[in-house]
């Protein structure tokens, strides 16, 4: 039986979380979990290693390749921040897709309500609108989580869907672009209201925003007094309460924040990429988000190691749709990958010992 | 407004509440015995996916019933091996077992979009009982998966609060180290109920797949798994309210569809936004509620069970 599998073998507690595990466990979960996905691609007759190599090409064989995965890093390193953040209090913030739609909406508003306003304003007001209007709909489940502690993992992922059907409202609705040909899009933005890319590339601005965004919140988090007291905070509310800290401000400014940063995501993909607010900006940045805090282990520099690895598994995924995957083989990708990181984690923290049969393990 | 048209919403309600319901069975059970699964809509969309398949290749809804079924065990397996014998955090766990589901129902599911099912599960009429006014025709004209639901609220109700392995389940939820004591095996008792859990979460997603569609859409249970997890809580672990539950979210979903026929001109995202609205404010109110009146979640949930430190 699977519940006694460990029988035999005992599990001893390390000293200290192991710095190699550290490194090697979410290697492996990486390799692992796609080994665990080729099962199933293998019984839909298909070889997973011929599909794994399409997808490393398709992804790093090529230079337009390797713009497309840095492009997609983008909001990938800034939603993971936003997870990131929030999971450090304890916070399960899993509602980051919904904060990037919303600030998506909130920077197309300002796009489309100044068209006349030079790139120095309207840009930074998009930006600031943006992450307004995600850090509202991070505010929006963290009123009650602190108050009355209501479960936020719920809260946060229903305002998903609370915001994409908002956006489709527009897109399909009052912003729809009358020159779309009937395709859900709003018109396009002015010249000003998009951020400049690099060269030839789709690379844009976006991510010198995502970069300065893990370098403050790195320094923030590790050599502020804030940053401790979210740590703090996180493993346990009596004593961030008994220091002084105000644990519901704490909240209720984390949620802020971590809905806004992925409000900027949502401001740099219609600003940069799309460049007119439509249906179905994002393939699930904020889900992808998720895995790629905990691989990382919550540390906002190894988010941006794994954000490019991730958004190589994105384009990847976009590279083998052509040969007739379907868009959802990257999340069954990642769901796997995720499978073994979380369950990799036990090897961290024990290291296995065989003390024979007979005695409990 | 007509008596008939409410007796109908009432009637759809009970059908679009039944796989909330059945979902939300499951969660409970597993929830109980100290174990939160958050892979409910993974765990539904595989067991929609397989049942239709199952159901596309045999030609028999039953079959794909049992393949659901089984289909979603398997699921919770993962989930059990990784929170259970690995003690993996069980929020995170059962966010992958969501995105894992999702992925894998998209991929084996992509040649099945838009087939017709050619036998699905047909209205059984209950004879006597669905003569009854008013409570016949909401109750008792539908699927034999919704009798099945009914019969495994009651059969639930007995075993939680009646009988001694009822009892043992919540103690491990509770307390794992005292039932440990008194001889009951945590672990195994984990594993059954969070695999218990997952093929209710299989049967649900089958309904939708047979029954409700019936037919295979990406992402087709649309965050009616995370809805059952929030009716868990909504219904304090309990089977009866669970149902009552699950009848009133049916009808807010389908009260959407009906708002036409009232007049009411309200743009569908609007709607299609109400069940999520609806259900984050009932787990408001509920939370407050439940804070006062000390009907609290089980004191286990999401904490593995270790021996060595009991």
């Amino acid at each position: 039986m699977l519940y006694n599998l460990l029988s035999g073998w005992r599990l001893e507690k390390r000293g200290t979380v192991s710095q190699v595990m550290m490194v090697v466990v979410p290697l492996l979960s990486i390799v692992v979990g796609l080994a665990f996905a080729g099962i199933f691609i293998a019984l839909t007759d298909k070889n997973p290693i011929d599909v794994y190599l399409l997808m490393l090409e398709g992804a790093f064989g090529s230079a337009y390749g390797l713009s497309e995965t840095v492009v997609k890093a983008v909001p990938l390193i800034l939603c993971s921040l936003a997870v990131a953040l929030a999971f450090r209090m304890q916070l399960w913030n899993i509602g980051a897709e919904g904060q990037l739609y919303m600030g998506a909406f909130g920077a197309t508003w300002v796009a489309l309500s100044f068209p006349e306003w030079p790139a120095v304003l309207v840009l930074p007001a998009m930006a600031a609108a943006g992450f307004i209007a995600g850090g509202i709909w991070g505010l929006l489940p963290a009123i009650p989580r602190a108050y009355f502690k209501v479960n936020e993992t719920i809260t946060t992922l229903l305002m998903n869907y609370i915001g994409i059907l908002w956006v489709d409202y527009l897109v399909y609705g009052p912003w729809k672009d009358p020159k779309g040909l009937g395709f859900p899009i709003t018109a396009p933005f002015s010249e000003a209201a998009i951020l400049p890319a690099f060269g030839v590339t789709r690379i844009h601005l976006g991510l010198a925003f995502a970069l300065a965004a893990v370098l403050v919140l790195y320094i923030v988090l590790k050599y502020t007094r804030w940053g401790f007291e979210i740590r703090v905070s996180g493993e346990s509310a009596a004593a961030a309460n008994y220091a002084g800290m105000n644990y519901i401000k704490n909240i209720l400014l984390v949620m802020f924040i971590s809905g806004g940063l992925a409000g900027i995501a949502g401001m740099t993909e219609v600003s940069g990429i799309t460049q007119r607010l439509q249906h179905g900006i994002s393939p699930g940045y904020g889900y992808s988000a998720i895995i790629i805090a905990w691989l990382a282990r919550l540390h906002p520099v190894a988010i941006v190691l794994v954000s490019v690895v991730f958004g190589g598994l994105l384009v990847g995924g976009f590279s083998i749709q052509t040969s007739g995957f379907p868009a959802a083989t990257v999340a069954m990708l990642q769901g796997a990958i995720l499978f073994f990181v979380v369950g990799g984690e036990i090897f961290m923290q024990y290291r296995l010992k065989w003390v024979g049969k007979g005695r409990s393990a | 407004m007509e008596q008939s048209i409410w007796i109908a919403i009432l009637a759809s309600g009970i059908i679009a509440g039944t796989p909330i319901l059945l979902a939300a069975l499951g969660e409970m059970l597993t929830e109980l015995s100290g174990v939160l699964n958050l892979g409910v809509e993974g765990m539904m969309l595989v067991g929609a996916v397989t049942g239709f398949m199952v159901a596309l290749d045999t030609g028999q809804p039953w079959w794909g019933l049992v393949a659901a079924i089984v289909a979603g065990g398997l699921m919770a397996l993962i989930h059990a091996f990784l929170t259970i014998t690995l003690r993996a955090n069980q929020v995170v766990s059962g966010l992958a077992l969501t995105i894992f589901g999702t992925g894998l129902s998209g991929y084996i599911g992509k040649s099945l979009i838009g087939l017709p099912l050619p036998v699905t599960f047909k209205p059984v009429f209950l004879p006597g009982l669905s003569n009854i006014p008013i409570l016949g025709p909401i109750l008792f004209q539908h699927d034999l998966l919704v009798y099945i639901s009914y019969c495994l609220v009651a059969l639930l109700w007995f075993f939680l609060f009646r009988m001694k392995k009822g009892l043992e389940l919540r103690s491990v939820g509770e307390n794992p180290s005292a039932a440990d004591l008194a001889g009951i095996n945590v672990f195994v008792m984990r594993y059954i109920f969070v695999i218990a859990g997952g093929m209710l979460a299989g049967m649900a997603g089958a309904y939708l797949s047979l029954a409700y569609a019936p037919s295979w859409l990406e992402n087709m249970t649309a965050g009616r798994g995370w809805i059952a997890v929030a009716l868990v809580i909504f219904a304090t672990w309990h089977p009866g309210k669970a149902f009552l539950g699950s009848f009133l979210f049916g009808t807010i979903d389908v009260l959407g569809f009906h708002m036409q026929n009232f007049g009411i001109l309200i743009p569908s995202f609007f709607l299609k936004m109400l069940p999520y609205i609806i259900t984050i404010a009932v787990l408001i109110l509920v939370t407050r509620e439940t804070k006062t009146r000390r009907v609290a979640a089980p004191e286990a949930l999401g904490i593995p069970y270790n021996r060595e430190e009991r």
